[in-house]
């Protein structure tokens, strides 16, 4: 009987398409915004996870002047030099050190150039920025000694000056000079921040200072512990060794800052958290709007189908019948908009994700929540119109024009 | 075969008794007696015409008798058993398996082909589907109705939507039929094959009939007539053999 009452209840549905679709709307929006934005969340979350396992533990940035400061005031402090580096390297908690400048230049090839980001570096910087040559080759210790004008490219330069094709053993002109590519990257994708970080060249620090920058900066510093050092530890002794280099008495504070990288993925997360918390109970709310909707259509209908429940009770349906199959229509309905409403917000999703080029992971559970809820809230919503249906006296239904 | 039997057989009860039946609507000043004792036998096989002005409370003595209605007093026995006092829903399982009803408005349901219509009532009595939709077609076919199954009520003309009503009340087999000014709607030409089929069904297969008419011609085609004036049974007497 059950398998029946369903049935009409699909036959009823499909009677009037236009108006069961309106109907649904509000569930299916509901339900493919809430699907939509928890894949998101989670998917953008996962990226986070992802890129604070991909900086490798115990990953450090030192960069001049003091923590917590606006713009401005850190260049008061003095710029890190390349002893720096060296005299780092000599602490038995840290592991590798590399030294990170930048500059703004535009990389030209034949008649193609693009505006990019010359990082100035040496190869340790690959290995804790978890970067891998793709094709050629890495700094040799020789080329970063000397400055040799060699540089690695991304892919997104690549792409720009060359297409693809292979650039290694290329000549590429940045301002006066001409550098030999040895290397290509793999690609990495957008930071969580959205950056393409794929839109880099790279090239010995000595080089850059010498033939684009001008002067003897690092930027900062990139500092991967030793295994088995706890950050703490190896932060007091970065302290200790550079307050030293710099002079500063033990009275003042620290004119450099040392940031912990997996404090700012750990802050990325919750910030995500609780923005996929906020949008998900908002979408939570239309779904709430959209099963009001349901009893609405469901209030109206029972008044438009008076005759046909007059019909039905005057052929021998009992109050319980009439009442099963307004109930089941309101719930096939809402599991009919529930269903759309999946489809459609993991189709949303995938393509958020790969706009955001983050991993597209729905998860399974909240699409059996969201389908639970929707079946819920065709209950809810439906029982009252269905009582209201069950309720009419058979002789006033049949008359009622 | 003609010979008076022996023993007289017992007697079978009356399919529908009235007895006392009173109607009461509203309370107080605002009290409407609708229907005030009224006495009504009718048996198996017969065909019932009943006749009265409006407000002579004839539609809610068929009411009463389908079943969608409840006396405010006296006593209703289908075929033998006290049915006064049932609920709704006791109610409701007489009417699907014991009544079959034809309206003035013919009440199909809309967007519904004939064929859906038809077995409506058979859902009710939980007729597996193949079975169903058998006697559907031949309840069709014994209106005449064969190659129309699938049209809606909408593609059908007015005496063909009232076929399809009778066909719906005939598929669920019941012991009588009640036709409440099931010519309200026709024209004349119409009116008349209904009544030839109510009368084929009546004659042919002992279907028994009850039906509510205002037009003395429709009346004419029963074998009883009964008139209500004010909520009272006024005449009840055999129609003479229509010419």
């Amino acid at each position: 009987m059950l398998w029946e009452t369903i049935r009409l209840a699909v036959q009823a549905i499909t009677r009037n398409v236009l108006r069961s679709f309106l109907t649904v709307l509000g569930v299916v929006i509901g339900v493919a915004a809430v699907i939509a934005m928890v894949t998101v969340g989670q998917g953008s979350s996962a990226q986070v996870s992802a890129d604070v396992a991909s900086l490798g533990t115990n990953m450090l940035i030192l960069r001049p002047g003091k923590q917590m400061m606006g713009p401005g005031q850190r260049d008061q402090a003095p710029a890190f030099r390349l002893a720096d580096t060296e005299a780092l390297k000599t602490l038995a908690v840290v592991g590798s050190v590399a030294p990170v400048s930048s500059s703004s230049q535009t990389a030209v090839y034949g008649n193609a150039n693009i505006a990019t980001s010359i990082t100035g570096t040496n190869s340790s910087y690959l290995t804790v920025s978890n970067w891998v040559v793709l094709r050629g080759r890495a700094f040799s210790e020789v080329e970063e000694r000397s400055g040799a004008a060699v540089c690695i490219i991304g892919e997104t330069v690549r792409q720009e000056l060359f297409g693809n094709t292979d650039p290694t053993g290329e000549m590429i002109r940045i301002k006066a000079m001409s550098c030999q590519v040895i290397g290509l990257l793999q690609a990495k994708g957008a930071s969580s921040f959205g950056q393409d970080q794929d839109d880099v060249v790279m090239m010995p620090i000595r080089a850059l200072q010498r033939r684009l920058t001008g002067n003897q900066d690092v930027a900062t510093i990139s500092v991967a512990l030793a295994k088995s050092v706890s950050t703490e530890r190896g932060i007091r002794e970065i302290q200790t060794l550079l307050r030293e280099r710099r002079r500063i008495g033990p009275h003042e504070e620290d004119d450099f800052s040392v940031t912990d990288l997996k404090e700012i993925a750990s802050m990325l997360t919750s910030v995500n958290t609780v923005l996929t918390g906020l949008l998900s109970s908002v979408a939570a709310v239309s779904l709430l709007v959209g099963g009001i909707g349901i009893m609405n259509i469901m209030l109206v209908s029972v008044t438009e189908r008076t005759r046909e429940i007059g019909i039905r009770l005057a052929v021998g349906a009992e109050a319980g019948q009439v009442m099963t199959q307004f109930l089941v229509e309101a719930v096939v309905l809402s599991i009919l908009g529930g269903v759309i409403g999946i489809a459609l917000g993991l189709s949303l999703a995938y393509f958020a994700s790969r706009m955001m080029v983050i991993p597209f992971s729905p998860d399974p559970l909240v699409v059996v929540m969201a389908f639970g809820f929707s079946a819920l809230v065709g209950v809810i919503f439906g029982y009252f119109p269905a009582r209201r249906a069950a309720r009419l006296d058979p002789i006033e239904a049949l008359r009622y024009q | 075969m003609g010979a008076p039997l022996p023993v007289p057989l017992p007697p079978t009860p009356p399919l529908i008794e009235l007895r006392g039946i009173s109607r009461i609507y509203g309370q107080g000043e605002a009290e409407v007696r609708a229907l005030d004792g009224v006495d009504l036998t009718i048996h198996a096989g017969e065909f019932v015409a009943i006749m009265g002005p409006s407000g002579s409370g004839k539609s809610t003595a068929m009411n009463i008798i389908g079943c969608l209605d409840r006396p405010t007093s006296g006593h209703y026995l289908f075929n033998g058993v006290e049915v006064a006092g049932l609920n709704r829903d006791q109610l409701a399982l007489l009417r699907r398996h014991y009544l079959g009803f034809v309206f003035q408005g013919f009440n199909l349901l809309a967007r519904t082909t004939a064929l859906e219509n038809v077995e409506l009532p058979m859902i009710y009595k939980g007729l597996p589907r193949s079975e169903r939709q058998t006697r559907a077609r031949a309840a069709l076919a014994k209106v005449g109705l064969q190659g129309r199954e699938h049209h809606d009520p909408s593609q059908l003309s007015g005496g063909q939507q009232q076929r399809v009503a009778i066909a719906r009340a005939l598929a669920g087999e019941p012991m009588v039929i009640l036709a409440d000014e099931p010519t309200g709607n026709l024209d004349t030409t119409r009116s008349h094959e209904i009544m030839e089929l109510l009368v084929a069904l009546n004659r042919d297969e002992g279907m028994t009939i009850v039906m509510v008419t205002h037009e003395e011609d429709m009346a004419s085609f029963a074998r009883r007539l009964v008139v209500f004036v004010d909520g009272r049974v006024a005449r009840d007497e055999p129609v003479r053999e229509r010419v």
